[in-house]
């Protein structure tokens, strides 16, 4: 096996493809998307909930269909959401979406990331880069639907 | 080794030692992949290329490139002769005419070609000519539920513009459908029938024959996609005896960029023209234009020449070999994939059964890991693999998987191959830890 597959298909991902979090769909939501992966068929519903009277993020909720890379990077989201602002949430977003395009150049930063740190190999499959964004692209999604709601 | 079932057993498959010759012609299969020698098991995606179909083309364009069917000088009349020297090599492969060959920039187009020459005649172009292809409510459109979506989305088009209503011949569980499958389907009121020669997904055989007789006896017309049949069987579509057939050069060893549409000659010079402009008048005015015969009427602007040039020398590449025994070899190697994919556990492979002809493809599911991650872990052993629903969601939805893996073979590929894919397969579900 390639040091590089072993990093693309790190233990904590592979956990994270099974043991699934936030893998459960919600009564009730402040947004919901849907999300696909066109070209693969990999697909998510995405559930985003605020704690009421707050831009605190309470939960992520999801159910999906997809590789272990995808639904892995679900499930590490909706861990690492609760408690995040929006801002800090989309900051974060933003950092995930900034490593994976790095092709294995630069170092992330673990404070923003946190356990998100462990899809840095997948920067290194530029075809696999769409299945880690797939949760973290619906969320972004359903942010915006909030704050349209707000406008 | 003989197997009787596709009536193959008088021919003799191409030899090992053949196919290592082979391949010396195709420099892409000695790329090293991850560290390992390619094994490039993707030729139903899009084929290789060997060394004499890229140098017609690079020769083409050093020594004879020139715009086709205008201008005086000698390069316009050199380019002229070689491209339609070559639409008469490749109109020779499929038994046709040469002005029943129409080139196009892929199958889709070819298709898309055929089905906006359906809505057109609707809309009342082409005159009394274009009757027969003229559709309204109450008519009906028949394709598998096995197709590619290149030949499922434009008859959706079709019917969208026309009011007539697209219907579909079920398959089963394996993903197979049988004549009277399609005989309940097809009736008085079908104007057209589509379907693949060969399943891209499950490699299924279709009875061509049998489903033409059906639609003759509904008075409907034949669309037959050869993608997945063209590269690697002998093809006679007179015989076959359908209205329309759709190719792609970048199958069967030729150039992407260029793609074929067949059509009997009385039909295309009915079929209004799908794409206008230059190149396929005959008169111009202000007001109205006059199109030309066939295949002149279909290619409007400028023509992928050079890319042409090149898919006749892939056709007269594919020719010396012999596609019978092009067709015999992939036999073996399918049966070859389906003995050792039998022997994995949590494999399941879609498609006919093991003993019943089928092209030289294997698609399958892996039970609890995805067929991306499949593939992902093939292609770090140099086994390059199509993954995804292979452009046929509904055929997946019916199966009822998202994605599968897909190993197709060619004329280049080593038993040696196969079995180093085999041995991937069976390490897969053992490193992502899934449990029996």
């Amino acid at each position: 096996m390639s040091d590089a597959l072993s990093g693309l298909y790190q233990q904590v991902i592979l956990d994270h493809s099974k043991q699934r979090s936030g893998d459960r769909l919600l009564e009730r939501a402040d947004a919901t998307r849907f999300e696909r992966n066109p070209s693969c068929g990999d697909e998510i519903t995405l559930q985003f909930v605020l704690k009421p009277g707050t831009d605190i993020v309470e939960e992520i909720a999801w159910q999906g269909n997809g590789c272990s890379i995808s639904m892995a990077s679900a499930s590490v989201l909706s861990q690492l959401a609760p408690g995040l602002t929006v801002m800090e949430l989309q900051a974060t977003i933003d950092e995930f979406r900034t490593m994976l395009r790095s092709k294995g150049v630069g170092e992330p930063d673990e404070d923003v990331l946190g356990d998100a740190v462990v899809f840095q190999g997948v920067s290194k499959y530029v075809m696999r880069v769409k299945c880690a964004m797939l949760a973290w692209v619906a969320t972004e999604g359903t942010m915006a639907d909030v704050a349209r709601a707000r406008d | 080794m003989s197997l009787s079932v596709a009536g193959t057993a008088t021919i003799a498959p191409l030899t090992e030692a053949e196919v290592a010759r082979i391949r010396a012609d195709f420099p892409a299969l000695a790329e090293i992949v991850n560290g390992e020698p390619l094994a490039y098991l993707d030729s139903g995606a899009t084929a290789q290329r060997p060394q004499q179909v890229l140098d017609a083309e690079v020769d083409f364009l050093k020594h004879s490139n020139g715009a086709v069917h205008r201008g005086a000088h000698t390069l316009a009349g050199l380019a002229t002769e070689a491209y339609e020297a070559a639409r008469e090599t490749v109109a020779a492969f499929v038994g046709a005419d040469a002005e029943e060959i129409v080139w196009t920039s892929n199958a889709t187009d070819a298709l898309n070609l055929v089905a906006h020459g359906f809505i057109n005649a609707t809309a009342g172009r082409g005159g009394a000519a274009a009757q027969r292809f003229v559709l309204s409510p109450g008519d009906e459109i028949v394709v598998t539920e096995a197709e590619h979506h290149a030949n499922i989305v434009p008859w959706q088009e079709v019917a969208a513009h026309t009011g007539a209503t697209l219907r579909f011949v079920p398959v089963d569980d394996n993903g197979i459908w049988t004549v009277a499958d399609a005989a309940a389907v097809i009736t008085e009121s079908t104007k057209i029938v589509a379907f693949s020669h060969v399943s891209n997904v499950t490699g299924f055989i279709a009875p061509v024959e049998e489903v033409v007789a059906l639609a003759r006896a509904a008075g409907a017309l034949v669309v037959l996609d050869v993608c997945q049949s063209a590269p690697h069987r002998a093809l006679d579509l007179r015989t076959l005896d359908v209205d329309f057939a759709a190719f792609s050069g970048h199958k069967m060893l030729g150039p992407t960029g260029i793609g074929v549409l067949y059509g009997r000659k009385e039909l295309l010079n009915a079929l209004p023209p799908f794409r206008t402009g230059g190149s396929m008048i005959e008169t111009v005015t202000m007001m109205s234009s006059t199109f030309m015969p066939a295949p002149q009427r279909f290619e409007a602007g400028t023509q992928p020449v050079s890319q042409a040039i090149a898919l006749a020398e892939a056709v007269r590449y594919l020719n010396a070999i012999g596609l019978d025994r092009i067709e015999a070899r992939e036999e073996q190697l399918a049966d070859r994939m389906l003995a050792g994919l039998a022997e994995i556990p949590g494999i399941r492979v879609v498609g006919p059964a093991r003993g019943v002809a089928r092209a030289g493809l294997a698609s399958f599911d892996v039970d609890g890991v995805h067929a991306h991650d499949v593939g992902q872990f093939l292609d770090d052993k140099g086994i390059a693999v199509r993954v995804g629903h292979h452009c046929t969601q509904p055929l997946h939805r019916r199966l009822g998987l998202t994605a599968t893996t897909r190993a197709s073979a060619y004329v280049y590929t080593t038993e040696a191959e196969v079995d180093r894919f085999l041995a991937a397969v069976a390490g897969v579900r053992p490193y992502f830890g899934v449990s029996e």
